[in-house]
């Protein structure tokens, strides 16, 4: 009997274990394997990025180039060291990481790098002339995107009048009349209208209103109409979330006090999940803001201000930058510092419009007792 | 004996009708419209079957006319979604198994911003400033690369080319895989993972084994849903590629096959008579291959969820 109390590891005595078949001495046997310190990846980041540096500056390579051989430097020295050290599993564990964080920055740059670019174009031609002039008659600098921010108010707005009511009473139908194949159809159908391309949507209001008003029509109503199908699947969507979120005992208790189904659902379904249907509405006119080529085909362009729907063409945000950039006139510096403008424009509404939908949501919510 | 008691169906009441009647035509006329789609386009594209080479700049029947369009459609969305689906993948699974919860909501918010940034405003940065800081890196390509191909040349000194479309394309398509990749990712069972982990599996291992297996569907029917965007997409590449309409495979130089929305965008406004109708055809072409590419996405996503279920 070995006296475990005072014998120490190192005094153990050794049994034989077979290892390929050969006695070996269990004290050679590792209890632990080893691990890299937990400053590892630091250190070795440091020492690729100053690599990196070194050759970058040498070479005179640009950042896009530095960035890359610091990246591959980090994770090829850290896998290596981590293979010598630890294992291959951990290694390779160790690489994976390595790419997972990686595909979040390389998927993260082209957003702070187009909101920067934006910003930085769009910021000089923002002043009081820009919100207040039309392009009528303006050959250089000057004119502004008055006639584009009323035409894509109008359109947009009409867009939602349609599409509003049509996608609240389908998410009632499906939520409170629904199970049925038919509920069930729509439900499917409108999931695969969240993907018909926003061109094929300006095509279908061309094609509809080309019957009434025969070849070559241009009108505001007609991109509403071209819109409002983009739109209605995102507002079902959103109403039948919200409607579902609607706790079961609110619609009982209404029921067991005798009122009918149609008014428990406008006086007690409806204004409970208000606030839900609010935000969804508002993320789906930030979705719709900003298309552009439904508008392109159906609503065309011009340089005045026109604020007749039904009559004409009219001018829009998106279909603006577009025109102003890929057709600046002469010179061309002034009509595409109006493009970066009014970029700089839209995406401020569409950002705006987001966050409004995020405050409504968490301001107005119904209450609940958590 | 005790008369049995008429038991009589409720009276409807009149209230109820005509509300239940409302609600139920509101999802009717979603399904007719989406119908009305294919009927409007099917009517003023037929037409086109008889346009001449007047008509359609040159090819001398719509299939002609059509074809290197599709193929150009193709070619870009391929182009994107190579690019987007192992990024989807990789910043959905940090959302879900690598960020702390907190950052995990930065990034879920940084993602909904890439989605809410209108296709114009990526169309105007990509051909002001994104196409503009390829040129060097297609001009590389194109010295070491050359034999492959893809990277032919010569390369386009404008970088309006078909990569860079594809690229702005990917950068797109990727929130709305990324959205649904990382519900899927989020709703792997939690148990098998831990039980993964408890067995001294890396977390990599344990990725592989016990979260990509329960996700594989939903990761397919996201990336086929982010293909229906990268194939419908519009503006972005109706401003960034410089098109000629050939059939190539060469991505970086300056003649390159346009898609079928772009092409769309480009020549409705000032096209008339039949050319027109060539142009509604086309956007048939489109509406059919979009329409079942999301159906099928959308049919697996349902399957899955009923055996989930």
């Amino acid at each position: 009997m070995i006296d475990l109390r005072t014998t120490r590891i190192s005094e153990a005595p050794s049994y034989d274990v077979l290892v390929h078949g050969e006695p070996q001495p269990v004290s050679h046997l590792p209890l632990t394997h080893g691990r890299l310190p937990r400053w590892a990846p630091v250190l070795v980041a440091a020492l690729a990025t100053a690599a990196s540096t070194l050759v970058s500056l040498t070479l005179h390579w640009n950042a896009f180039s530095w960035a890359v051989l610091a990246a591959v430097l980090y994770s090829v020295a850290l896998s290596l060291w981590s293979r010598l050290v630890e294992n291959g599993r951990a290694a390779k564990d160790r690489l994976m990481t390595t790419l997972v964080w990686s595909s979040l920055v390389i998927a993260l740059v082209p957003l702070v790098s187009l909101v920067w670019e934006v910003v930085r174009n769009g910021i000089g031609v923002m002043n009081a002339e820009f919100f207040t002039y039309s392009m009528r008659n303006v050959i250089g600098p000057g004119g502004g995107i008055y006639h584009a921010i009323m035409g894509t108010l109008l359109i947009t707005l009409a867009a939602t009048v349609i599409s509003v009511p049509i996608g609240l009473l389908t998410g009632i139908f499906l939520v409170e009349y629904g199970g049925g194949r038919v509920a069930r159809a729509v439900t499917f159908l409108v999931d695969v209208m969240t993907g018909i391309p926003s061109i094929v949507a300006g095509l279908f209001a061309y094609a509809l209103f080309v019957i009434f008003f025969g070849p070559g029509v241009r009108m505001g109503i007609g991109g509403a109409v071209a819109l409002s199908l983009l739109m209605i699947p995102i507002v079902v969507r959103s109403c039948e979330e919200m409607l579902k979120l609607v706790p079961h005992e609110l619609r009982a208790a209404s029921y067991a006090l005798g009122v009918p189904k149609w008014r428990t659902v406008l006086r007690v379904v409806l204004p409970t999940s208000m606030a839900g249907i609010v935000t969804g509405v508002t993320l789906a006119i930030a979705r719709v803001v900003g298309e552009t080529a439904p508008l392109l085909l159906i609503a065309g362009s011009t340089d005045s201000v026109n604020m007749n729907l039904f009559n004409e063409r009219m001018m829009t945000l998106p279909v603006f930058i577009y025109y102003s950039f890929t057709q600046p006139g002469v010179p061309p510096q002034y009509g595409q510092q109006r493009a970066w403008g009014a970029a700089l424009v839209l995406i401020a509404i569409v950002m705006a419009l987001n966050l409004l939908a995020r405050l409504v949501g968490r301001f107005f919510a119904p209450k609940t007792r958590r | 004996m005790t008369a049995p008691v008429a038991v009589r169906r409720p009276k409807a009441r009149l209230g109820d009708r005509v509300f239940v009647g409302t609600t139920w035509s509101a999802g009717l006329l979603i399904v007719l419209t989406l119908a009305g789609v294919a009927i409007f386009l099917a009517v003023e594209g037929i037409p086109a079957l008889r346009a001449g080479s007047a008509d359609l700049n040159g090819a001398t029947n719509i299939v002609a006319y059509v074809w290197p369009l599709l193929f150009g459609t193709l070619l870009a969305a391929v182009i994107a979604l190579v690019v987007a689906t192992p990024l989807a993948l990789g910043v959905s699974l940090v959302v879900s198994h690598y960020a702390p919860a907190r950052l995990s909501k930065l990034v879920g918010y940084a993602i909904d911003l890439l989605a809410a940034v209108p296709s114009v405003v990526y169309g105007l940065w990509g051909i002001g400033f994104f196409g503009v800081k390829l040129v060097p890196a297609f001009e590389w390509l194109a010295a070491h690369f050359g034999w492959i191909p893809l990277f032919a040349g010569p390369a386009s000194t404008t970088g309006r080319t078909i990569l860079t479309a594809g690229l702005v394309l990917a950068i797109m398509v990727l929130p709305i895989t990324t959205a649904i990749t990382r519900e899927v990712l989020a709703q792997t069972p939690t148990l098998q993972q831990e039980a993964a982990l408890a067995l001294g599996a890396t977390r990599w291992e344990m990725i592989r084994l016990a979260v990509f297996p329960h996700a594989r569907s939903g990761i397919v029917s996201a990336v086929m849903l982010g293909l229906g965007r990268a194939l419908g997409e519009t503006m972005a590449v109706a401003m960034v590629l410089s098109a000629s309409g050939v059939v190539t495979l060469n991505l970086i130089s300056s003649t390159n096959p346009s898609t079928i929305a772009a092409n769309i965008a480009l020549q409705f406004p000032e096209a008339a008579g039949l050319g027109v109708n060539a142009l509604i055809f086309s956007g048939l072409v489109l509406f059919v291959i979009t329409f079942a590419v999301n159906f099928a996405a959308r049919a697996i996503v349902a399957r899955s969820s009923r055996e989930a279920r």
